[in-house]
């Protein structure tokens, strides 16, 4: 075999090998997933944290009874909203939670608001500090509606409609 | 403003078909190219043997698209690569030696090839949920320390070249701690997932650490206990780190502390040293390592001096493959296949076989960020670590970092129980894959659960909803 066949099949390995390790890091890139938070510029309308019920973007009335999203009106995580599932949604510091508190004062699995039927109920998940509805702390799963305020730890979540 | 969507992954079933032919097809190249500079002419079994490597490759594709559509595309290609090429070395080094196909290692690293990808196969068929190995746990624990600990019985036990890792049963040669580092990978998975949190507990504070309380060092000491005893008396400083280094990371992926990696760190160091201090076996070995061409090492043996020439006359860019003289240094098709493939694909080669390895590991870690339950995160980031640390402990060994020891690299050097225990690793790493990107059916329609009942309330925020971006704050 001629020096130079060899020559080009020993570059060609080496050309291929890194060619594949290129594709595998290429596709790994498109293949980033997971959560993703987005920051969005302030509104204008948009002053103070303080809170109303009132549902904003009116686009589309909500065909549904009751709260469909989360809106966290004071602590760390501030302006975060995320929809409710019917299953559940956690709050907690637990990674595994859907809202993850990073809040010293919350628990790892702190609180848990799900749907029972039509209505909708908190329950505490037995936290260190409590989970309070409005002034009161909660022993049992209490029900809320489009509104309610829940406080978390240095944390405040209102649902929204 | 801060909006939480999420984003689906792709399965990128076809985007694995496509690399995994790439893959296939770089491996025949590089047999070809043996071929063409050994005898000067393309193998006669090219086609048959290229053929066959699309069928198993492609079934093994198959296997996935029916059984885990959401497995990581990239595990199996990249493992095609490193299985291949380590294939198409031993079997280089095979013709060097002048060894026939029937009794050359070539052709029994393809049966075993082809039995590792069954029991990967039957991995993912037979394990529908990785979580049902949580069950075994003691169980996988008992039979672990037992096979790590068999080749010290009398009868069945083989010493090779003084290190004793095997177990004779009848005419095979069965290295048990591959199939160990398994089992123990489970075992450690769920104790800690049960017990992480009275070991993150925190005592006190020492140099800006927390440290554990006394009371929980138990089981580091025992774990730290049983590599030493594998050190001193198998004989094998490979085994011993990989064991111990093994518990260490889980220990820490599971209760986020650093200094249980301080304490396991400093008490692997002592036992070392304790050992260097006590052994002649040892002192051998670091001797070696310290100082390979000096007279007194050569005596010994000369194996690590002639892997480390052999790299160096393969330079950058290597001579070829089939041009250099790997099998000049003994055990070229084992333990110093990476000196090997160095000498005859260069540093450059080599490279993109460690980084393919890298990025193997990484896709074991991603694997175990995305699941959703601890004992699957624990279990993968292990297995992932395991081949992470085999490689290191390997490479290291080969090029001087730490002294040699006798492990064998991942998927390339040839030796059946390492093959098969690291293509079980892979049909594990793909059922957790599975698992950890397959997005959970939205249950909005579905009869809701009532209050009593658990929920996977946990991974809400990993389905996929098309209502996330549209949700604003209210102000």
């Amino acid at each position: 075999m001629s020096e130079l066949t060899l020559m080009l099949m020993r570059l060609g390995l080496l050309i291929a090998l890194w060619l594949f390790v290129f594709s595998v890091v290429g596709v790994l890139r498109g293949d980033l997933y997971g959560t993703a938070v987005r920051n969005r510029p302030p509104r204008r309308a948009d002053k103070g944290a303080k809170a109303s019920p009132a549902p904003n973007a009116p686009a589309k009335p909500v065909a549904t009874q009751g709260p469909t999203h989360l809106v966290v009106t004071s602590g760390p995580l501030l302006g975060t909203t995320l929809p409710l599932r019917h299953q559940g949604t956690l709050i907690g510091r637990s990674s595994e939670c859907a809202l993850v508190l990073d809040d010293d004062y919350s628990s790892g699995r702190h609180a848990r608001i799900y749907a029972n039927g039509d209505q909708w109920f908190v329950e505490d998940l037995g936290s260190t500090n409590g989970t309070f509805l409005g002034a009161t702390r909660i022993t049992e799963a209490r029900q809320v509606a489009a509104g309610s305020v829940i406080r978390i730890g240095r944390t405040t979540v209102e649902l929204g409609r | 403003m801060t909006v939480i969507a999420s984003i689906t992954p792709r399965r990128g079933r076809n985007v694995e078909l496509a690399l995994l032919l790439f893959a296939v097809v770089i491996v025949m190249f590089a047999y070809v190219s043996v071929g063409l500079a050994t005898k000067a002419e393309i193998p006669a079994r090219a086609l048959t043997i290229g053929g066959l490597f699309v069928a198993i490759t492609v079934a093994f594709h198959l296997v996935l698209r029916w059984r885990a559509p959401w497995a990581d595309p990239l595990i199996l290609p990249i493992v095609t690569v490193l299985n291949g090429m380590g294939l198409v070395m031993i079997d280089r080094i095979d013709i060097a030696e002048s060894r026939t196909a029937v009794t050359g290692w070539a052709f029994k690293q393809l049966l075993w090839t082809g039995l590792g990808i069954a029991l990967a196969v039957l991995v993912i068929l037979a394990l529908r949920d990785h979580r049902l190995l949580r069950r075994y746990t003691y169980l996988s624990g008992l039979l672990g320390l037992i096979l790590l600990l068999s080749p010290l019985l009398p009868f069945i036990g083989t010493s090779v070249y003084s290190a004793r890792l095997w177990i004779t049963i009848g005419s095979f040669t069965v290295q048990p701690g591959e199939l160990a580092k398994i089992l123990l990978t489970i075992f450690f998975a769920g104790y800690l997932v049960q017990t992480r949190d009275a070991l993150s507990v925190a005592g006190r504070r020492f140099l800006g650490m927390q440290l554990p309380r006394a009371r929980d060092l138990a089981p580091i000491l025992l774990a730290w206990l049983t590599s030493v005893g594998v050190l001193v008396f198998e004989r094998d400083l490979g085994s011993s780190l990989l064991f111990f280094g093994l518990f260490v990371a889980m220990l820490y992926v599971a209760t986020e502390r650093r200094s249980w990696v301080a304490i396991g760190l400093g008490l692997f160091l002592v036992g070392a040293f304790t050992a260097y201090l006590l052994f002649s076996h040892v002192q051998v070995r670091v001797t070696g390592w310290l100082d390979p061409f000096s007279p007194a090492a050569l005596q010994v043996s000369d194996q690590l001096a002639l892997g480390l020439m052999g790299m160096a006359s393969g330079g950058m860019m290597g001579t070829g493959l089939g041009l250099g003289r790997p099998d000049i240094t003994y055990f070229a098709h084992s333990d110093f296949i990476v000196p090997s493939l160095g000498e005859e694909i260069g540093l450059i080669g080599l490279f993109a076989l460690l980084i393919l390895y890298v990025l193997l590991i990484e896709r074991g870690m991603r694997t175990a960020i995305g699941t959703r339950d601890g004992f699957g995160k624990l279990l993968a980031s292990g297995l992932a670590f395991s081949i992470a640390l085999q490689c290191f402990v390997v490479v290291g060994g080969v090029t001087r970092v730490i002294p040699l020891t006798g492990l064998t690299m991942p998927f390339m050097s040839a030796g059946g129980s390492s093959l098969l225990a690291n293509w079980v690793i892979v049909g594990i790493l793909l059922r957790i894959s599975d698992g950890a990107r397959r997005p959970l059916i939205d249950k909005i329609d579905t009869p809701p659960s009532g209050p009593g009942l658990p929920t996977a309330s946990g991974a809400d925020i990993a389905q996929g909803s098309r209502d996330d971006t549209e949700v604003v704050r209210a102000s």
